[in-house]
C-alpha cells in the first residue's frame, strides 16, 4: 500500500508540474483586432471558393511566429479567420527550396525566397504574378523596399524581411572593438575564428577585404577571393550554419559572420556577444513572399500574403524572427520591442555600406563552388 | 532445372516491380545523368571532371578505412564475450548495443558536436582535473570517431550472429586435442567467423566513405568527403550531372570492395548483409 502511495504523490506532483508547465506563455491562435485587409469573400449563401482549400506554404526555418512561449500562431490565426488549412513546411536554404520546386512535380502555394534567387526564378518563370487587388495590405510596404532590383516592377513579389551579415564577436575573448573583416584572418584568435559554411557567403567576406564586386564574373578576381580564403585555412575553428547559435552562446568561438536578426537571439542567451558593420561593407539581403507559378491555390495564396501584411501579424513576426520589418505599421508601432535596435535599424548616418547578392551565371556558379572545394580541401 | 510455377512468378510479382521502380529507375537515372549535360546531350566530360576529385576520395577512402579497422578491433572481441555468455547477459548485452540505434542518427551526431566543443562537456571535466583543454571538434579525429561510434553495432551484430552459432563442442575438442587459446582462436573461431566478419566490413565501410553529415557537424566545415561534394553538386549547385558521376564511381568503389570482400569469404560460407 505504502507503495501505491508513493506513485500516486509523484504522479499528483508530475501532473502540477505538467500544468504549470504549460500555463505560462498560452499561444493565442486568433487576431486581438479586427483585421484591416478583406478576407471575406463568401456569397450570399455563405459559401466561398475556398472552402475546403488546403494552402502550401513552404518557408524558412524558425521564420514565422508560431505561437511558442506566448505567442500569435499565425498559421492558426490565418486558418480560423479564412477556415484555409494551412499545410506549412520549411527549408533551410533558397538552393533547397529551389532544387525541390525545380523539377516541377511539387506544387507549393507561398514561399519565401531571397533577392538573388527570386531574379533567377522570375528569369526562368516559376513565379507567378501577384493579384495586388487582393493585397489591400501592401500599402504597409515601406516605400524604400519598392522596386528592387530583383522585381523592379512589383510584380511578383512582396518583401517579408531585410536583414545584413555583421560580424559577432565576444567581448571577453577580443580585445578593443574590432571594425574590419581582417579580424577573421587575425592569427591572435587561431582556432577561435567561424565562418559560413557555404561558398557565397564565404567569399563574399574575402571579396569585400579585397574591395571587389561580390557579383564579379571576373575568373581572376574569384581566384583571387580562393587565394585569400586559403589563407584563412591555418586561423578557422569551422566552418558552420546554424551550428553558430551553440558555439557563440556557449563561448565556444569569438568570432564569427553570422545574420543581424541571429544575433538578437544569441545576444539574449549570452551578453558578452558584440555585433558591427564592418566598414569595408556587407551583403544585405531581402526575403520576399511569393506565388510559385504552378500553385494550384493562387487566390488563397493572395490571402495568406495579405494576412502576412497585417499589422497585428507583421509585429508578431517581427518580435519572433527578430530581422528587420519592411512594414511601417510594425515600425511605427510603439510596442515594438525592437524598433529603436541600432542594428536592425541603423541611423543614416550609420548606415554600413550593402551589396546584394545577384544570381549568377552557370559559368561563374561552377567556378565558385569548384574553387570553394579547393579552399575547404587545401591543407 | 525446373521452371517456376505460375503461382511462384505471380507471388514474386510484386517483388520485381519494386526492385524495378525503387532500384532499376533511380540506377538508370543516375547514368543517364551522368553521361549527360546540363541541356540533356551525350558528354564524357562529367567524367573527365573526376580527376579533380582524386583527393577528396583518396581521402574519403582512407577516413572510412581507418574507422573500419577500428570498428572491427573493438567488435570481434566485444561479439565474442557476447557470444559465451549466458542467453540473459546476452539479450542484455544485445539491447545496451542496440539502444543507441533507437535514436535518429542526426541527433546523435548532433551531440557529439556538444559533448566535443571546445567548452563541451570532455574539456570541462579535463578542466576540473586541471588539463589542458583538448581540440577535438573540427579534427579528422572527429570524423573518424563519428563513423566508428554510429556504425559499430552493424559491425557487433553480423560477427556476434556467426559467433553464436559457433557449436561450443567445437571449441572444447580443441583443447582436448591440445589448442592452447591462441591456437583455437586462430584454427577454430577465426575461420569459422569469417562470414560475419566479411560483412560487418561491408556494413561498415559502406556507410562512412558515403557519409556527408557526421563530416560537416563533427569535422566542423573543414574536412569535405564525397559525400558532401555530391550533396553540394545536387543542393546547392545545380550540377546533377557531376553528382551523378560521383555517385557513380562511388557506387563502383562500394561493388569493387564488395567484390574483394566475397573473395575473402570463400564459395561456401553464406554472406550475412
Amino acid at each position: 500500500m505504502k507503495k501505491i502511495a508513493i506513485l500516486m504523490s509523484a504522479a499528483v506532483t508530475f501532473s502540477a508540474l505538467a500544468l504549470s508547465l504549460s500555463s505560462c506563455g498560452e499561444k493565442y491562435d486568433k487576431l486581438q483586432n479586427d483585421p484591416v485587409g478583406n478576407y471575406n469573400y463568401a456569397d450570399e449563401n455563405g459559401k466561398s471558393e475556398f472552402d475546403g482549400v488546403t494552402l502550401n506554404v513552404f518557408n524558412w526555418g524558425e521564420y514565422i511566429s508560431d505561437g511558442s512561449e506566448g505567442s500569435l500562431d499565425v498559421n492558426a490565426a490565418f486558418e480560423n479567420l479564412t477556415g484555409i488549412k494551412v499545410n506549412y513546411t520549411n527549408y533551410d536554404s533558397n538552393e533547397t527550396m529551389y532544387a525541390k520546386l525545380a523539377p516541377g512535380a511539387v506544387s507549393y502555394d507561398v514561399i519565401i525566397p531571397s533577392d538573388y534567387m527570386i531574379a533567377r526564378m522570375i528569369n526562368e518563370d516559376m513565379l507567378a504574378e501577384l493579384d495586388f487587388s487582393m493585397i489591400d495590405n501592401y500599402k504597409y510596404i515601406d516605400e524604400q523596399y519598392h522596386g528592387a532590383y530583383f522585381d523592379p516592377d512589383d510584380k511578383y513579389s512582396v518583401p517579408y524581411n531585410v536583414g545584413m551579415v555583421g560580424l559577432i564577436y565576444n567581448t571577453t575573448m577580443v580585445e578593443g572593438t574590432p571594425d574590419s573583416w581582417d579580424i577573421m584572418w587575425d592569427e591572435k584568435y587561431a582556432d577561435q575564428i567561424l565562418t559560413f559554411n557555404n561558398p557565397r557567403d564565404s567569399f563574399a567576406i574575402a571579396q569585400f577585404l579585397l574591395g571587389q564586386d561580390i557579383n564579379t564574373s571576373d575568373e581572376s578576381d574569384w581566384r583571387a577571393a580562393a587565394d585569400k580564403l586559403k589563407e584563412q585555412n591555418s586561423v578557422l575553428q569551422g566552418r558552420v550554419m546554424d551550428e553558430v547559435f551553440n558555439k557563440m552562446q556557449g563561448g565556444n568561438a569569438a568570432i564569427a559572420p553570422y545574420y543581424a536578426g541571429d544575433f538578437l537571439t544569441m545576444h539574449d542567451v549570452n551578453e558578452d556577444l558584440a555585433f558591427v558593420y564592418p566598414k569595408e561593407g556587407t551583403n544585405i539581403f531581402i526575403d520576399s513572399i511569393c506565388v510559385p507559378e504552378n500553385s494550384q491555390n493562387k487566390r488563397a495564396a493572395m490571402l495568406y500574403i495579405n494576412f502576412l501584411l497585417e499589422p497585428e501579424v507583421a509585429l508578431a513576426n517581427a518580435e519572433y524572427i527578430c530581422y528587420a520589418s519592411p512594414n511601417t505599421a510594425v515600425v511605427s508601432n510603439p510596442e515594438y520591442s525592437l524598433k529603436d535596435s541600432e542594428i536592425l535599424y541603423p541611423a543614416e548616418e550609420n548606415k554600413p555600406k550593402t551589396e546584394y547578392f545577384y544570381d549568377m551565371d552557370d559559368a561563374t556558379r561552377k567556378l565558385y563552388n569548384d574553387l570553394w572545394e579547393e579552399v575547404v580541401n587545401d591543407k | 532445372m525446373h521452371r517456376k510455377s505460375l503461382a511462384s512468378r505471380i507471388a514474386g510479382a510484386p517483388y520485381y516491380l519494386w526492385a524495378v521502380i525503387f532500384i532499376v529507375v533511380p540506377l538508370a537515372v543516375v547514368v543517364y545523368y551522368a553521361f549527360t549535360d546540363s541541356g540533356g546531350s551525350l558528354t564524357l566530360s562529367n567524367i573527365v571532371e573526376l580527376k579533380n576529385y582524386g583527393y577528396t576520395f583518396l581521402i574519403s577512402i582512407e577516413y572510412s578505412v581507418i574507422a573500419t579497422v577500428i570498428t572491427l578491433v573493438l567488435a570481434y572481441p566485444f561479439a565474442y564475450i557476447m557470444s559465451r555468455r549466458r542467453a540473459s547477459a546476452q539479450r542484455i548485452m544485445m539491447m545496451l548495443v542496440m539502444l543507441p540505434m533507437w535514436m535518429n542518427l542526426l541527433i546523435r551526431t548532433y551531440s557529439w558536436m556538444n559533448i566535443l566543443e571546445k567548452n563541451g562537456i570532455i574539456n570541462n571535466l579535463l578542466a576540473a582535473v586541471g588539463i589542458e583543454p583538448l581540440k577535438l571538434i573540427g579534427t579528422p579525429g572527429a570524423v573518424i570517431f563519428g563513423m566508428v561510434y554510429n556504425y559499430l553495432p552493424y559491425m557487433i551484430l553480423p560477427i556476434y550472429t556467426v559467433m553464436s552459432k559457433i557449436d561450443t563442442s567445437l571449441l572444447e575438442s580443441a583443447e582436448d586435442l591440445g589448442s592452447n587459446s591462441m591456437s583455437k582462436l586462430r584454427r577454430v573461431i577465426l575461420p569459422l567467423s569469417i562470414p560475419g566478419v566479411v560483412s560487418g566490413i561491408t556494413m561498415v565501410f559502406v556507410p562512412s566513405v558515403s557519409t556527408f553529415y557526421i563530416s560537416q557537424k563533427l569535422g566542423g566545415g573543414k574536412v569535405m568527403l564525397v559525400g558532401d561534394v555530391i550533396e553540394r553538386q545536387i543542393q546547392s549547385s545545380y550540377n546533377y550531372n557531376l553528382g551523378a558521376s560521383l555517385s557513380l564511381v562511388l557506387m563502383a568503389l562500394i561493388l569493387v570492395s564488395m567484390a574483394i570482400m566475397n573473395r575473402f569469404a570463400g564459395e561456401n560460407d553464406e554472406i550475412i548483409v
